[in-house]
């Protein structure tokens, strides 16, 4: 993380986001979902930063409080120079020209009673840009350069087929040419095939308008295509960050490891004499994370420091400063996950989440082999 | 698509009701063009095929008709709503004479033409229910959207307010305000307006909260709209059926309201007819055989009230999303 400041778009300092839970009883103590717990990163003019994680690791929460969209708990976001962290909404509002989102459910991001072309020109409506046949021919503009038929203007959303509404959800996040888009998993609700044009829209795009996105996704296979950075995130935390293929060929922290293993791979043969490694157990509740190193629980490599100290995100293993991993026993390179075993119990594992985990699955053997070459 | 099972009337055009639409170049050349139509399209698509909705909506119509040409059938008949007919409107004890070939329903006590009075009647009672309807659905949106989008402090001012409106019977609070004021047309309309403000409140209320919590929402925050813009333009349009449904029900419950205010003797004052008056005054002649005085304004009300609450449901059933497919 040492690149000059003018190369720097997004700056996002140790941000945390937590979500006030409501307690049942009047005098409990307030408990909060630790959502996005301590992240920062960078992400520079013109590049795609990826984000991944499953389901409930804070990914989607990290990429709505850069937009600003949720009051952030602590921490810096600083976006082209500016500090954007404690702005009321009403400051940010003008600054939303050249933040932009596009949404995961392109049902859902696309109000059902409104016309297509009242909806795309919402950015201009909201602004004040342009009106009346202006507007129209700009929205029209737009949905011909997402490959949307602009004769298609008045018509509905439900209408059109799911591709299609993420077309129209990217025409409207491109009004403005915005500096930043983010991308809150584009594709995943779309088909594979379908996928491929989304995708491929968003590049051309990007080298069209010098666009940076902030790409936040569960598919590795889909960051690792877009993506120029790809950070890693598990339960609020980033465990790796990486150039794409530096994080998909030398994957530093096991979490990597285990998620790179989960990659569908299109040869039959390649597959089965792959290791896959199944991490046993669920996440861990956000609620009370564990001590330590949040992975710990789950890891086949975890060890007593593990539960103890929480791991810096750091080069490890020699690695380039643009490659961070927070793991106190990296994997090297061609390192077999498989073949370790946690030297720490269940009992000692998981410390403030414990009973959580107490009744389920979780085994001093973390790992499962599956075949037996490399 | 085109897998339309053979028993059923109708073709692929009957699909337009899921408003989809089949992209021109994978349309069989035979197949029907499908067009797309809005949810209102549709919604008024299935009111049209309501039978029940067209008679409702037949007899409010004539209802209307009738109130809004009320001065032209009194000028036919030569009988003013205000007119007293000593001579031939009452009977030698000048009691009310029963329906004839020149009082088609007979008279009042006043010797005045009933079928007249109760033609201008129903215009006080059209009035006042849409009006009052219009302030306490504009009330109830408006309340209703604050409470639920802005949520927190607005809403808890707002959801006591509703609060203490309702647990304060209607007639009590509307017969106090009558009597400290001037009982007379506005008053009526401003008293039961503002007092059934709670029912749309509290549905719009609801809605809010289930709407506010979608993407869409957050996706005009995202671009930038501000509370006001969010709350009219992003969310009203997915809970206006709502309203109107809620507006379409309310206009007989403001009627009956109205007409109540009337025959308790604070609200339209005499002479203007109206029903609910028409009702209290026939009620002391009723049991001496003067029944026709108490029937027809009686029967109009009723009928007032059924066809619109009638016509409310059937607009509930068109406007309801789960709807059946419209059949062309």
């Amino acid at each position: 993380m040492s690149t000059t400041d003018d190369d720097v778009l997004l700056r996002v300092e140790n941000l945390v986001k937590y979500f006030p839970v409501k307690s049942s009883k009047f005098f409990q103590q307030r408990e909060y979902v630790h959502a996005v717990d301590g992240v920062s990163l960078e992400v520079k003019h013109g590049e795609t930063f990826g984000i991944v994680g499953e389901t409930g690791s804070g990914k989607s929460t990290l990429g709505r409080s850069v937009a600003r969209l949720y009051d952030i708990t602590s921490g810096k976001i600083t976006f082209d120079g500016r500090d954007i962290s404690r702005i009321s909404q009403r400051q940010m509002r003008p600054l939303r020209r050249e933040i932009q989102m596009i949404f995961q459910d392109p049902m859902g991001s696309l109000n059902p009673r409104r016309r297509v072309g009242s909806i795309i020109g919402d950015p201009f409506a909201i602004h004040g840009l342009a009106s009346g046949a202006e507007r129209k021919k700009r929205v029209q503009e737009l949905m011909e350069r997402v490959g949307l038929n602009p004769e298609h203007f008045n018509r509905f959303p439900a209408e059109f087929s799911g591709g299609q509404r993420q077309r129209i959800g990217v025409a409207r996040a491109l009004a403005f040419q915005p500096k930043l888009i983010i991308c809150d998993e584009p594709v995943s609700a779309l088909d594979v095939s379908i996928q491929a044009q989304v995708i491929n829209l968003l590049a051309d795009l990007q080298s069209e308008f010098g666009l940076t996105y902030l790409f936040i996704a569960h598919d590795l296979s889909v960051v690792r295509h877009v993506s120029n950075n790809v950070a890693v995130m598990y339960l609020g935390k980033l465990t790796e960050v990486a150039p794409a293929d530096d994080l998909f060929t030398r994957a530093r922290h096991p979490y990597t490891g285990a998620l790179l293993s989960a990659v569908p791979l299109p040869d039959p043969d390649q597959s089965d004499g792959r290791q896959q490694i199944i991490l046993v157990g669920d996440v861990p509740s956000p609620i009370a994370p564990p001590s330590g190193c949040r992975f710990h629980p789950r890891c086949p490599k975890a060890a007593p420091a593990c539960v103890s100290d929480e791991p810096v995100l750091e080069p490890r293993l020699g690695d380039g400063p643009l490659h961070t991993a927070a793991c106190h026993f990296p994997m090297a390179i061609g390192e077999n996950l498989a073949d370790f075993h946690p030297s720490i119990g269940e009992e000692q594992r998981v410390v403030e989440g414990a009973g959580l985990l107490a009744g389920g699955p979780a085994q001093a053997n973390a790992t499962q082999a599956e075949g037996s070459k490399q | 698509m085109s897998m339309t099972p053979p028993d059923i009337e109708g073709d692929d055009a009957r699909f337009a009701g899921n408003l989809t639409t089949i992209e021109p170049e994978k349309q069989p050349a035979a197949a029907r063009i499908i067009r797309g139509r809005s949810p209102w399209q549709l919604a008024f698509e299935r009111l049209r095929k309501d039978r029940t909705a067209k008679i409702a909506a037949g007899t409010i119509a004539v209802i209307i008709l009738l109130a809004l040409f009320a001065p032209v059938i009194a000028a036919a008949l030569g009988h003013g709503p205000n007119q007293q007919f000593v001579d031939t409107g009452e009977n030698a004890f000048g009691d009310p004479v029963g329906p004839n070939p020149t009082f088609w329903l007979g008279t009042d006590s006043s010797g005045r033409d009933l079928l007249i009075r109760t033609l201008y009647g129903a215009r006080v009672s059209l009035v006042v229910g849409v009006l009052a309807t219009l302030i306490s659905v504009a009330m109830g949106v408006l309340f209703g959207l604050v409470a639920g989008y802005l949520g927190g402090i607005w809403d808890a001012i707002i959801a006591r307010l509703v609060d203490v409106v309702l647990s304060i019977p209607f007639l009590i609070i509307a017969i106090s305000i009558a009597y400290i004021s001037h009982p007379g047309f506005w008053l009526v309309v401003f008293v039961v307006g503002v007092l059934s403000f709670t029912y749309p409140a509290r549905i719009v209320r609801g809605q809010v909260i289930s709407v506010k919590e979608k993407e869409f929402v957050e996706a005009a925050r995202a671009l930038g709209a501000g509370p006001i813009r969010i709350m009219f333009i992003d969310i009203l349009p997915n809970i206006i059926a709502t309203v109107i449904v809620y507006g379409s029900l309310l206009i007989p419950l403001a009627i009956v309201s109205e007409a109540s205010l009337s025959f308790l003797g604070v609200g339209i004052p005499p002479p203007t007819a109206d029903w609910g008056q028409m009702i209290s005054d026939a009620s002391n002649y009723y049991q001496y055989g003067y029944w026709w005085y108490l029937l027809f304004p009686s029967l109009a009300l009723l009928i007032t009230t059924l066809a619109f609450n009638i016509l409310g449901d059937s607009v509930r059933d068109a406007l309801d999303p789960r709807g059946a497919g419209i059949y062309e």
